[in-house]
């Protein structure tokens, strides 16, 4: 257990690596006028000697290992330089916005549980009845919905309609969080819907399901003690793993509700061209997600008893 | 609830998949071909602006109504087709491909291009995808063969991991090691033997994904990063009549449903593939 911790940890470091080095490079490639950028906002002619002497001072000059190297250590310290628009330094532009997406991410979350675990454990009990195909369609046709189409349909009928909930958040509220989240919630549950009815279906169809009818036990205690049990472990790691979809999802979600987080922070930013930021949205994105990941493959085999009392890993 | 599988039962099973399987190869079809002849079926020019007819409710003669430049909506969703459909299926067809290749040849050869091969893909998954396409479209611009760029640098990883496995656990098998022994080379073996054998869940998977694809590259191009106004494009479309939500609802709904019922048609079209291609694990 602890020997597969330390080496996920030890995997970490070229993919942390990888990402920053892409993050940097990319943002080169396409900010290669910042120094353009800069003279832009001074008067007067630009000279090439202006231009060179701030290509030294930014350290472009240099090759492109060396300022990689540099900008590693600005950002270890928290220094990823400033907006081209704002001016304010990126790191806590980024830091202050984060809040906003993970108070968002956390319900959505929420919902996608509260919704996706009960309908599926339902719809897999009565396999092949009514309620089954009723929630099948319903996961299908919210698998085959744009999030955008989505957030525009609930703000047509909830916001603009029946005036529940504003059209545009309204600062960090319960009320404005709420069509943002079912947005998101509405498309992972769809898919996780599927998921926890399948690993149920699985569980179900187990030896010992089986042996426990024909001993008596009623279906409610085999389900809720074992069953239950068995599946849950496996429904929240897909969960976890969703987070990746999610982050992503969250950027339109976000600019369509005006809800003030990093995602409409980097959709704002590349209509202006801003790079520092959107560089900086991505590494931040990538790094959280592979670390929820880490997190969830090293806890799931650390909540699998199968796996850490000595079993094999499948 | 675990009733004896007879052959019987099979082949009733798989009767009615293929029955569906036409259904939804003919609706798919017909979408393909309203793209194609888009430009000959539309009433009416999506592009010509009549502002006297601008923001017209649905009507018999502007069966979605007109936008506010007065262009016909339905005109402008049929053509939209074009853009979304076609710049899908072309995304999947070239990704698939790619990445089967990539993914066989690093399953066949491995050593030191499996490794480097799998350890940029690695990083290409490192990334939750629509945040790496973000970046990359906001790299080369807005456009729609950027947008498809962005979403085939995510998408290609994908196939290449299927098609890695698959070769892989080909590569031991006996058949195999018989055409070895008849003196098959490399070339013969991967293009006869590894190709032929892991089509199937090749193409499963790009069945799947043409619909997630396609709300993806909407998606980008609702964003302002696909295709360009005053192009007819779903998203795109969709972004334009957003501010008019309230008031001129079709809009934003002409188009969005024109998006969910295309993704629909694909998505039953894969589901209906898989379960042909494998008839036990039938969830929907």
């Amino acid at each position: 257990m602890k020997h597969y911790a330390v080496k996920r940890l030890l995997q970490l470091i070229p993919i942390l690596f990888a990402i920053t080095f892409l993050s940097y490079g990319m943002m080169r490639l396409a900010g290669s006028d910042v120094v353009e950028q800069k003279m832009e906002n001074t008067s007067g002619t630009v000279s090439q000697e202006m231009i060179d002497a701030a290509r030294e001072e930014l350290g472009l000059d240099k090759p492109f290992v060396i300022q990689y190297v540099t900008w590693l250590g600005k950002l270890a310290r928290g220094d990823m330089g400033v907006s081209y628009v704002s001016h304010k330094p990126v790191f806590s532009t980024f830091v202050s916005k984060l809040p906003a997406t993970l108070l968002l991410a956390f319900v959505s979350i929420l919902l996608t549980v509260v919704v996706s675990i009960p309908l599926g454990i339902w719809s897999a009990v009565n396999q092949n009845k009514a309620a089954d195909y009723v929630i099948r369609t319903a996961s299908f046709i919210g698998n085959s919905l744009p999030n955008f189409f989505v957030s525009l349909l609930l703000m047509y009928f909830f916001a603009i309609r029946l005036n529940w909930f504003p059209v545009i958040s309204r600062g960090v509220s319960l009320q404005s969080v709420a069509l943002p989240a079912f947005t998101l919630a509405i498309a992972m549950s769809a898919k996780y819907l599927r998921q926890v009815r399948a690993t149920v279906l699985d569980e179900l169809s187990k030896d010992y399901v089986l042996g426990a009818k024909a001993r008596g036990v009623k279906f409610s205690t085999t389900m809720l003690n074992s069953v239950m049990k068995a599946s849950l472990v496996t429904i929240i790691t897909l969960l976890t793993l969703s987070i990746g979809s999610l982050l992503g999802g969250t950027a339109i979600v976000e600019s369509i509700f005006m809800w003030d987080g990093v995602g409409k922070m980097a959709v704002d930013a590349i209509n202006m061209r801003d790079y520092p930021i959107i560089q900086a949205y991505v590494m931040w994105m990538a790094i959280i997600y592979v670390l929820v990941n880490l997190i969830t493959d090293v806890s799931y085999r650390y909540l699998d008893p199968r796996i850490r009392l000595g079993g094999t890993e499948q | 609830m675990n009733r004896p599988v007879t052959i019987r039962v099979q082949k009733v099973k798989k009767n009615r998949i293929r029955t569906r399987l036409f259904i939804f190869l003919f609706l798919a079809v017909v979408l393909v071909l309203v793209s194609f002849f888009a430009d000959q079926i539309v009433p009416y020019d999506p592009y010509a602006q009549n502002l006297s007819l601008s923001r017209q409710p649905p009507s018999a003669a502007h069966f979605m109504g007109t936008d506010q430049y007065g262009r016909d909506v339905f005109s402008r969703v049929v053509v939209g087709a074009k853009a979304s459909v076609f710049s899908t299926l072309i995304l999947v067809c070239v990704t698939s491909v790619f990445g089967t290749l990539v993914g066989t040849l690093c399953g066949y050869f491995g050593r030191g291009i499996d490794s480097v091969v799998m350890r940029i893909s690695d990083v290409c998954l490192a990334f939750p995808g629509l945040v790496f396409a973000l970046a990359i479209a906001a790299l080369l611009g807005g456009g729609m063969s950027n947008a498809v760029i962005a979403l085939a640098v995510i998408s290609w990883p994908k196939y290449a991991r299927v098609a890695r496995g698959q070769t892989l656990a080909l590569k031991n098998s006996d058949f195999v090691a018989a055409a070895r022994l008849a003196g098959d080379n490399s070339v013969q073996m991967i293009q006869r033997h590894i190709l032929p054998n892991i089509l199937g869940p090749i193409l499963v998977t790009a069945m799947l994904d043409i619909g997630t694809m396609m709300m993806e590259l909407a998606g980008l191009s609702f964003l302002g990063l696909g295709a360009q106004p005053p192009m007819a494009e779903w998203g795109n479309m969709m972004s334009g009549g957003r501010s008019m939500l309230q008031t001129y609802p079709w809009l934003v709904l002409s188009p969005g449903v024109a998006i969910f019922l295309t993704v629909v048609t694909f998505n039953l079209l894969g589901d209906t593939v898989r379960d042909y291609m494998d008839p036990k694990t039938t969830t929907l």
